[in-house]
């Protein structure tokens, strides 16, 4: 093959097509080009500058996510001027903010007070609460960037927590903008944008009201995209984090769609769900306000957990086998007495293929009836 | 969906109508506002200036239950400016003449006058559908949910065909499927008159196959009575006894007085369900069940894709799989269903369903398959009808306008039209569980237009009484630029304020569909 669609990234030749930027060729081989500002399925920004790569005789090094792969390119994504590039941007984005984990230095003579101090911006005695879940955390030790002796940088906007779902912490906020790009983007809700210049920047909603108050859909979109904590649910603050987590791949309950998504859950309880990968159909880790949130129900004190016969009037608790009887004889009774189309089965649009197969065949084969349909209509 | 919901994106031209896709598909809704992002013309029909309508090159606002008036005009421009597709009809479709014989009445100026939408916008539409290379239809229940509901569709296929828009990549009929599994529990035979894979009840061949397969003898051919009649026969007494699995009639029924005095008829009332429900609270017998989140199955969605669901965590107490507590009743009738797991099911079912024979677990253990899907092989289908049509060639349906059962008149003015809400689902049981959806949507409402309000005398968030023939409830009025003169609109999934204590039950002969979407309505200040 010549040169003419190839390109070398770290001494191997790689093809790629026309509208190919650097990155999408190093993703597609597996190479980790690192990005915070970058989303799937978005236009590049090239905000962060993480992503910087040298190309064999420019002096500059260049964004892997805005600049196009071309013929004969010859990329190093780990040299030595990228390493230092990288470590400078992380530390400068570790001055801004309470990023209070283990890539602040534990023996630094600040630590104490540095902690105490976002103990009471956070209003929990914890660590930054995607601790360990962190894309900026993950750098940072990658690249081994710590900081100490830093003076406190004073966040000039407070956390915003006035709405039931997601927490909004601008001293968390690196400002890479991939929330915008979720959300303008991605799900084209137009809800929040960049506000104000310069030193003042912040993710505005509206014209800088509660999320609330704006146009938000709470549809979770830019938490799923935020690399850091400066958006988490509620949630997240009272999950417990030295409890195992599980994690399900499932199809949500909620409308037609079929969003796929993962169930982490804690102790027997849905403590949290995201979307799925973004390269699975129909959604690509997409959901809505319903499916991230609207879970609550599965653990609810008021869910049914025995059966129950109406007893002079009142519904009272019994076993399976007296309600069992209970069914299966009366309505043996009313077909002999009144014939079998004298009975009726509303099966659900809720169940599952399997327990409407079921439904169905009960009702034609042991009832004896096609009285049979589900709530399509209503 | 004859198409998928990833083609959306690939549309010149995308209509919407009676969907109000933000709130009640809000995931598809993100592929259509991208769409039209990228430079796809998107056009929005709905009686409500719903929020599609800030993303789309056109929004028109029809009469409520004017749609086949409107779609006749649309496809009458089409044929009269020669932009139909001449190759498609001839090869695939029959009944063009016909059916032209009735476009003929519907110039935009007669249509206009039903729809009351501006002539220039009908031939407008008309232009951008029919020029668009591949252009799609989007539509929900603000179309199915008419005494025309089955037309609306009809003639909505008509205008596919006209302009050989089906079986190609970004274009199709697209229905919009409510509830997770709907289309599940259709393809599955729950339905009065089809088995699975609506193979007909009346079909001898398809019965004497389950026969074989069920071990059994004299499967009834009668066909079974839809939901929707089952309640009025309830009420007569000819049906004695319901079993209902996860559904809420009391709260979701048109004309609750009536269902409500139905199923207190009834001599035995089964529920099954997950949470004392207004119905299970009228039960004989309450049976406890698993949520989704607690059991093994699949769900097929509205593009026909079969998915897993997963368990992921235990169910609470002694509740048990819907699976589970219908084959321990059957089995206690005398006829054994023994089934290890859900997986055990869904290979017999697949031994039964032509559509879905090639389908197993393992096939969709990573990512789902469209059905049909006939053998072992088959990759499954995205598109469907891309060489020929189910009954082979697409039938034109010659459609005349007929208007709703109710329509406003002085004693009651208004039109009322009913819906979902983002916040919600269906009657609440599941959302109205999460604190923060109900903050965010706490109680029911009635939409209405700033110049109704006037008329009425009421500001923003007066409590108002709104009265049809059939029942009455309290809610506040919400003033909203959605609105448009003349139509309020109630959310239904209160039951405290139930708007279904105002609707029609006047059904769709076909589909027996209620007509939730308009009936008349008067509002008096409660202040």
């Amino acid at each position: 093959m010549g040169n003419t669609n190839s390109i070398t990234i770290n001494d191997n030749i790689f093809t790629f097509s026309s509208d190919d930027t650097i990155l999408n060729v190093a993703q597609r081989n597996n190479i980790d080009i690192p990005s915070l500002c970058h989303l799937k399925n978005t236009k590049p920004t090239g905000t962060c500058d993480i992503c910087v790569v040298e190309i064999q005789g420019s002096p500059d090094l260049v964004n892997a996510c805005a600049t196009q792969a071309s013929a004969g390119m010859k990329v190093y994504t780990e040299s030595l001027k990228v390493i230092n590039s990288r470590k400078n941007t992380i530390k400068s984005m570790l001055y801004s903010g309470n990023h209070n984990c283990a890539i602040r230095d534990f023996d630094a003579d600040d630590w104490t007070e540095f902690q105490l101090k976002v103990i009471k911006d956070d209003k929990t005695d914890d660590l930054c609460p995607v601790w360990g879940d962190c894309e900026l955390q993950n750098l940072a030790y990658k690249y081994q960037v710590s900081i100490k002796h830093e003076p406190l940088s004073e966040c000039k906007y407070d956390m915003e927590r006035v709405n039931p779902f997601i927490i909004r912490d601008f001293s968390r906020c690196i400002l890479c903008g991939r929330c915008v790009k979720a959300c303008r983007e991605i799900q084209v809700n137009n809800a929040i944008d960049f506000g104000y210049a310069d030193g003042d920047t912040k993710i505005i909603a509206g014209n800088d009201v509660a999320l609330k108050d704006s146009d938000c859909v709470f549809c979770g979109e830019c938490v799923q995209a935020c690399p850091v904590g400066a958006l988490v649910t509620e949630k997240t603050f009272t999950k417990q984090r030295y409890t195992t987590l599980g994690k399900v791949r499932t199809t949500c309950s909620y409308c037609g769609v079929g969003c796929q998504m993962d169930v982490f859950t804690q102790n027997n309880k849905i403590v949290e769900i995201k979307g799925a990968d973004d390269e699975l159909a129909p959604n690509n880790s997409s959901l809505c306000v319903k499916g991230r949130f609207g879970f609550d129900f599965v653990a609810s004190p008021e869910r049914l957990t025995t059966p129950l016969i109406r007893k002079n009037g009142t519904l009272k608790e019994a076993t399976w086998d007296e309600a069992i009887e209970l069914v299966a004889s009366k309505l043996t009774s009313i077909k002999n007495e009144f014939g079998s189309d004298s009975l009726g089965v509303l099966t659900s649009a809720r169940i599952t293929n399997e327990e409407n197969y079921i439904a169905q065949k009960f009702t034609r084969a042991v009832l004896k009836t096609n009285n049979i349909d589900h709530c399509a209509r209503l | 969906m004859t198409n998928t919901i990833a083609d959306v994106e690939q549309a010149d031209t995308i209509i919407v109508i009676g969907s109000n896709t933000t709130e009640n598909h809000p995931v598809l809704s993100s592929f259509v506002k991208r769409a039209a992002l990228k430079g796809t013309t998107l056009i929005v029909i709905d009686p409500r200036k719903i929020t599609l309508t800030k993303h789309a090159n056109k929004w028109l606002r029809q009469e409520p239950g004017s749609d086949i008036a409107l779609i006749n005009a649309i496809m009458h421009v089409i044929i009269k400016e020669d932009l139909h597709d001449k190759d498609f009809i001839a090869d695939r479709t029959e009944n063009f003449k016909e059916f032209c014989k009735t476009i003929e009445k519907y110039t935009p100026e007669y249509a206009s006058k039903i729809a009351k939408i501006k002539v220039e916008d009908i031939i407008e539409t008309a232009r951008l559908y029919a020029k668009a290379e591949k252009g799609a239809i989007l539509y929900c229940m603000g179309i199915t949910q008419h005494t025309t509901g089955t037309d609306n569709v009809k003639s909505l296929a008509n205008l596919a065909m006209l302009c050989g828009n089906l079986g190609i990549e970004g274009g199709g009929v697209n229905p919009l499927r409510g509830q997770n599994n709907v289309q599940g529990a259709c393809d599955m035979g729950g339905l009065p008159n089809v088995f699975t894979a609506y193979q007909s009840v009346g079909d001898d061949n398809a019965r004497a196959t389950y026969e074989q397969n069920w071990n059994i003898t004299d499967l009834s051919f009668k066909p079974g009575i839809p939901v929707t009649e089952m309640i009025n026969m309830a009420a007569k007494g000819e049906i004695k006894s319901l079993y209902i699995i996860g559904e809420n009639p009391l709260v979701s029924d048109p004309d609750l007085n009536h269902a409500e005095k139905a199923f207190k008829n009834l001599d035995f009332l089964i529920v099954q369900d997950i949470f004392l429900t207004e119905t299970a609270q009228i039960a004989d017998v309450v049976l406890p069940a698993h949520c989704f989140a607690e059991k093994d199955g699949t769900f097929s969605n509205t593009e026909r894709r079969v998915q897993r669901v997963r368990k992921a965590v235990e169910a609470p107490g002694d509740s048990k799989a819907d699976w589970e507590i219908l084959c321990g009743i059957s089995s206690r009738m005398g006829y054994e269903m023994n089934y290890e797991n859900s997986e055990e099911i869904f290979t017999e079912l697949a031994q039964v369903t032509p559509s879905y024979k090639g389908i197993n677990w393992g096939r969709i253990e990573k990512i789902g398959i469209h059905w049909p899907c006939p053998d072992i092989n088959h990759p499954g289908t995205p598109i469907l009808h891309t060489k020929a049509f189910t009954r082979g060639k697409g039938l034109f349906h010659a459609i005349d306008h007929a208007p709703p059962k109710e329509m406003p008149d002085k004693e009651y003015p208004f039109i009322l039209t009913t819906g979902r809400l983002l916040y919600h689902y269906h009657t609440g049981t599941m959302t109205m569980k999460t604190e923060g959806l109900n903050t965010l949507a706490k109680e029911c409402f009635v939409e209405i237009s700033k110049n109704d309000a006037k008329k009425l005398k009421c500001k923003d968030g007066a409590k108002v009484n709104i009265a049809s023939r059939r029942g009455e409830i309290t809610a506040n009025l919400q003033v909203s630029s959605k609105a448009f003169d003349g139509t309020v609109f109630i959310p239904f999934h209160f039951s405290k304020a139930a708007a279904n204590r105002l609707t029609n039950a006047e059904l769709d002969p076909t589909a027996k569909i209620p007509e939730f979407k308009v009936c008349a309505v008067k509002i008096t200040s409660c202040e």
